[in-house]
């Protein structure tokens, strides 16, 4: 077993839709002021890309910007990125009133692979993920736990849930996913 | 007797036989029955008993209106009670038992009740409260318990999944008849996104049985096409078998599918809930027939005209051989002309009005069937099932002047709109003079959140009676719809339909009119509850005038039909009583579901696994391993102990305390919350949560800090530690970390929204291990990497660093006494750190100790835990930790609160040791006795147990508690009562029971 894991290491489950655990991603929270050129331009060099609009995610390859709240950012970068990035990231913003805490670790991933994957959200989400489109993101919640999600391929979507709930929410999206489930309403 | 006819039945697929059995007895049927149709294609008229009388009943309708005719369906962990046949679909291999009787059907002893019938009138079951006050407890109450109730109660857990489905639609329609049909073309012709709703397997609703003619076209053809012409429309959604539950605030509607109810075999959730979010909603939910009351209206074979019509032509099933219809309305002789048509005999038809003089009375007329103007049913004859009836002057009292023979009474008391899915939310009705009926009111809609109506209605639900019109409000609805949506709906018309004439309904509550008291004693408006015309007469003569009040006290309504026959000519019955018009007296509430909807769709996904979100740590997996004895702490599972072997509990955590007082314990802490408050007015605001000063603290190092609510009230406690000068790091209790954090927010957001803070939860960002006994430095100094000597690492200090190579930030904090620091790593790191502390303090005596150890360790202590010395009464004073609350701050949460008289009060409990005389165990919760009596009755207490162990470390029970003038009264022996009533003596001592001097935690 290597150092450093994943909370549920690569499980996956096959259903009408596929679920899969995707290891580590790293993630930082940034809090401030979403309007300062100052900010935008920070995370610009921080992550590579604009600063996103109300509900959007901004991505470029690996690293990217979520829009969680209107004083809340979600950055995105590899695992073994984080650490500096956050580092770099804090620097900038230098005396600018502003928080950056690495939440690498809180955090577990998911994909959902398949026709299905919209309504397999549905089932647990009061989301409309019908009209969900490329580069939104929706901070809602699953079941009885928190999740954020985006449309990261086509018929892909991409989970963010907690770490200590992360057997829940695998198991919740197996038990959503599971044959016969479908609904074919989209 | 009711019997199949050859060559008819519309739903059925006669290639596709299915055998069922009923009360263990086997039957056949086929696919596109429902269990009513195959029950009754079998003579078996006879399916359960009524709740209170225990009267034989049969189904009296065909669809969801259905009172009479429950069953217990399937066995073991596919067993429900409670199901109606109508709605029922049938399946091979069904099993269904009737209900509500012993020791059989046929003959039950229960049937007593009918006979002793008027000891159970209206409000017999609040009369047994009144007198005599014993009476109820061991007469009433067990016979009661034993005679109620309809269906059993499942023993097994349910084999069936089931689940939710969030679904946001501009149009939502509720039923699947012509008027929803037209309904959806007219929205989806507009580009709005509109879903489709039938509760039935079936499109088309009435129409087609009722003959009607849509552009020249049969009502089947015209459905066919239209449902062709929706489903290429992309943007509607139709789906059968899911039933408009009910209609919410701001269009919040649900549906309830029913998957694999009709096909078991199905691996598929039985049930799918549908939690709709609709800009517009549009209800076509028809209408249903009244029955008349006339005595004997329950016997079966006695059934709604348009139901022996729906038996006929949908499912091919003859109720009777001779069928009398007795009825109010020219719709009824739609009955007789179908029955004549197929062949059956129609002896008489029965009309209370005085003239029948219509195109439809003419038809019947025409086919030598006899119309009995200004007749009424005096009694129907028969028990389990209609022998004939006597027929009677209307305007009479029921004298008979005239017998005939039958075996099915088909009535017709007009028809009502289902207004239930309109009025869920608000929607107000009109009474209807013309056809007796109330109809939604569209001046008065339910409204959402514009203020704007959200809910319209269609066709026949509107309150439209023939096809012509039904269609031309159908597609007004839809058009409607579709506009308030905000999109433009087509220039188009409704389809032409064919009218037809029908002569004015009359009203008829009782039949006949001035019936005597033992008919109406007979006549039943509420089948399923056994509530009569004699019942609401009784109420009103009672006093009882509120509509509300008198479905409660008669039950009214009540049963799991909703009163869905009953509702209207009970409150014409009751009006009629109080002397007043029917919109005086107005209706009850309707309230969602339409019908029952099952429990595991309301639950969804959550059972078993998922019924809760469980939390983890990045340890849990090695507490499992090794067998760790779990307990809940908030969502949260932490190990209590780790029993080894055959070990006790008791005796695993006296093993983990010694260990950790003598060597070395490791104690998985990463459930303390722990959160980053970060800003210039970092320290004020802290200063503001705390009750003592937090600002003054000095990076790097760490205070014990206590939250109170703005009441005064302890809530949290916990160690925050100063990382630089704008940022703090709160570690909250492990139950309140969002709590605390939602309460940081709260107050950030709404109070002081101008002060520079930010605050951000990293709980599980961390694996926390708290290394503690007096090897905890030696296993630390041999992993290496940073100083964690005395001198470098002081008592409450942190530092940053590594330990063994991994990234960690070290407190030299001390919850139990010991020499002891806290670790905390990156969680994706925890696990391996954890292995790498077990590796290296083997040779210290490393040994995983539990929450239970960590409880009698801070007891020993002397250590107040938040839930146990705390319950949402008690404030920091109360426990002797005026240490921790500020003199200096101009202010703090609950510092108001706490100066009020009652809080600052010398005569609140204090905080104590306790220890008994004899060394034994406190019981927990334990209160001390004080001398007499208080003003009720009961035995005076001065003080009581909080927390409570055995203490391994000093070999006896010692507790902490609570004591009126409790550190006043040192040494003083007080009494603790036992349940049993027995005393325990125990001396009041200090509460830090080891270590007073705190040498060991600062070696």
């Amino acid at each position: 077993m290597s150092n450093v894991v994943s909370a549920l290491q690569g499980v996956s489950a096959d259903g009408y839709v596929e679920v899969q655990e995707m290891g580590l991603q790293g993630m930082l929270t940034l809090r401030g002021d979403l309007s300062m050129a100052k900010l935008a331009k920070a995370v610009k060099a921080a992550v590579g890309v604009e600063m996103p609009k109300q509900r959007k995610i901004n991505l470029n390859g690996q690293t990217g910007a979520a829009w969680m709240s209107p004083d809340e950012l979600l950055l995105i970068m590899p695992h073994a990125q984080a650490t500096a990035t956050a580092a770099k990231l804090t620097k900038a913003l230098g005396k600018t009133h502003s928080l950056v805490a690495n939440v690498s670790d809180a955090r577990v991933v998911f994909t959902l692979s398949g026709k299905g994957a919209r309504e397999v959200v549905a089932k647990l989400a009061p989301v409309d993920m019908q009209a969900l489109k490329k580069g939104e993101i929706r901070r809602s919640r699953m079941a009885q736990v928190p999740a954020a999600f985006w449309l990261s391929g086509k018929d892909e979507i991409t989970i963010v849930a907690f770490r200590s709930v992360a057997t829940y929410v695998f198991d919740l999206l197996a038990n959503a996913a599971a044959p016969g489930g479908e609904v074919d309403a989209y | 007797m009711s019997t199949r006819i050859p060559n008819t039945g519309r739903f059925l697929d006669k290639t596709a036989p299915a055998t069922f059995t009923f009360n263990g007895k086997s039957l056949g049927g086929y696919a596109g029955d429902t269990l009513a149709s195959a029950l009754l294609a079998n003579d078996q008229m006879l399916m359960g008993r009524s709740f209170k009388y225990h009267r034989a009943r049969g189904a009296v309708a065909s669809g969801a209106e259905e009172p009479n005719a429950l069953v217990n369906m399937g066995a073991d962990d596919r067993f429900e009670p409670n199901q109606r046949v109508t709605t029922t679909e049938l399946f091979d291999g069904l099993t269904a038992k009737s209900q509500n009787h012993w020791p059989s059907l046929n003959f039950d002893v229960g049937v007593i009740n009918n006979y002793v019938a008027r000891f159970l009138p209206a409000g017999f079951y609040y009369k047994t409260f009144m007198y005599p006050r014993a009476a109820w407890k061991h007469v009433f109450e067990p016979i009661i318990r034993k005679s109620a109730g309809l269906g059993q109660a499942p023993k097994a857990r349910d084999a069936d999944r089931y689940e939710h489905f969030y679904y946001f639609t501009d149009v939502l329609i509720v039923g699947g008849g012509i008027a929803g049909l037209q309904s959806a073309l007219a929205a989806g012709q507009s580009g709005a996104k509109v879903l489709l709703l039938e509760q039935t397997a079936n499109w088309g609703g009435r129409a087609p049985v009722d003959g009607a003619q849509i552009g020249g076209k049969s009502a089947d053809e015209w459905v066919t096409e239209t449902l062709a012409a929706l489903q290429a429309l992309p943007n509607v959604t139709i789906r059968a078998r899911t039933m408009g539950a009910g209609v919410y605030d701001h269009g919040y509607a649900l549906g309830y599918e029913r998957i694999t109810d009709h096909a078991p075999e199905m691996d598929a959730p039985r049930h799918r809930l549908w939690r709709i979010r609709a800009k517009q909603i549009i209800t076509a939910t028809g209408a249903i027939e009244r029955p008349l009351s006339f005595a004997g209206n329950d016997i079966p074979g006695v059934m709604l005209a348009g139901g022996v019509r729906d038996y006929l032509i949908n499912w091919g099933v003859a109720i009777g051989e001779r069928t009398v219809v007795v009825t109010n309305n020219d719709d009824g002789y739609r009955t007789a002309l179908t029955l004549h048509k197929a062949g059956l005999k129609v002896p008489a038809i029965i009309d209370a009005r005085p003239n029948a003089d219509g195109d439809l009375p003419n038809q019947a007329r025409e086919r030598g069937i006899a119309v009995r103007e200004g007749r009424g049913i005096a009694k129907v004859k028969g028990g389990k099932r209609v022998l004939g009836v006597a027929i009677c002057l209307q305007d009479g009292d029921g004298g008979a002047r005239e017998e005939i023979a039958c075996d099915c009474v088909a009535m017709s008391g007009g028809w009502s709109p289902v207004v239930h899915l309109w009025s869920h939310c608000g929607g107000k009705l009109n009474w209807i003079e013309e056809h007796a009926h109330f109809a939604p009111d569209p001046k008065r809609p339910p409204l959402g959140d514009t203020g704007e109506g959200f809910v319209v209605t269609s066709g026949t639900a509107s309150g439209a009676m023939d096809t012509p019109e039904v269609l031309k409000d159908a597609h007004l609805a839809g058009k409607a719809a579709a506009k308030s949506a905000g999109f433009t709906p087509k220039r188009s018309q409704a389809p032409k339909a064919t009218a037809t004439t029908e002569a004015a309904m009359a009203p008829v509550w009782v039949m006949p009119k001035n019936a005597t008291i033992e008919l109406k004693a007979k006549m039943w408006l509420d089948y399923q509850n056994d509530v009569k015309v004699s019942d609401v007469q009784l109420a009103a003569r009672e006093g009882y005038e509120s509509v509300e009040h008198t479905k409660r006290y008669t039950t009214l309504g009540m049963a799991t039909d909703q009163g869905k026959l009953s509702n209207i000519n009970g409150l014409a019955v009751l009006s009629d009583a109080l002397n007043q018009a029917i919109p005086q007296t107005g209706t009850t509430t309707f309230r969602p579901p339409y019908t029952p909807i099952s429990l595991g769709a309301i639950a969804g996904e959550a059972r078993g696994e998922i019924f809760q979100p469980l939390r983890r740590t990045p340890l849990h997996a090695w507490h499992e391993d090794a067998g760790a004895y779990m307990e809940p702490v908030g969502q949260w599972r932490r190990p209590y102990c780790y029993p080894r072997g055959a070990e006790s509990h008791e005796d695993a955590v006296a093993r983990e305390v010694t260990n950790t007082r003598n060597a070395l314990g490791l104690l998985d802490a990463s459930t303390l919350g722990k959160i980053i408050v970060k800003g210039p007015d970092a320290g004020k605001f802290l200063d503001m949560l705390y009750t003592n000063m937090m600002s003054t603290l000095k990076p790097g190092r760490c205070r014990y800090g206590l939250m109170c609510s703005e009441n005064g009230f302890l809530m949290d406690d916990g160690v925050v530690a100063r990382i630089d000068e704008d940022t703090f790091l709160c570690h909250t209790t492990s139950g309140g970390a969002e709590n605390i954090h939602g309460w940081m927010e709260e107050w950030l957001q709404t109070e002081w929204w101008d002060w520079k803070v930010y605050v951000a939860n990293v709980t599980e960002q961390l694996a926390q291990v708290a290394v503690v006994g007096p090897n905890a430095r030696k296993v630390l100094e041999k992993m290496g990497g940073m100083d964690v000597s005395k001198e470098a690492l002081t008592f409450m200090g942190w530092a940053d660093g590594t330990i063994g190579g991994f990234d960690a930030r070290v407190y030299r904090i001390s919850f139990s006494g010991e020499l002891s620091y806290e670790v905390a790593v990156p969680a994706s790191q925890g696990r391996a750190f954890w292995d790498a502390l077990h590796a290296a303090g083997a040779e210290f005596g490393a040994m995983a100790y539990g929450t239970e150890a960590l409880h009698i360790m801070r007891a020993e202590k002397g250590f107040i835990m938040i839930g146990d010395e705390t319950d949402g009464t008690v404030i920091p004073q109360d426990l002797g930790l005026h240490w921790a609350i500020s003199k200096k701050k101009t202010d703090f949460l609950g510092k108001r609160a706490q100066q009020r008289s009652f809080m600052a009060s010398t005569e609140r409990w204090q905080l104590v040791g306790l220890e008994t005389v004899d060394g034994s165990v406190l019981p927990d919760g334990a209160y001390a006795l004080a001398e007499g009596m208080n003003a009720n009755g009961q035995r005076n207490m001065q003080g009581r147990v909080t927390s409570t162990y055995h203490s391994p470390t000093l070999e006896r029970g010692i507790a902490m508690g609570l004591v009126l003038h409790g550190p006043d009264r040192m040494g003083e022996v007080i009494n603790f009562g036992r349940v049993d009533g027995t005393l325990i003596p125990a001396k009041i001592v200090d509460p830090v029971f080891y270590d007073k001097s705190g040498e060991k935690q600062d070696v």
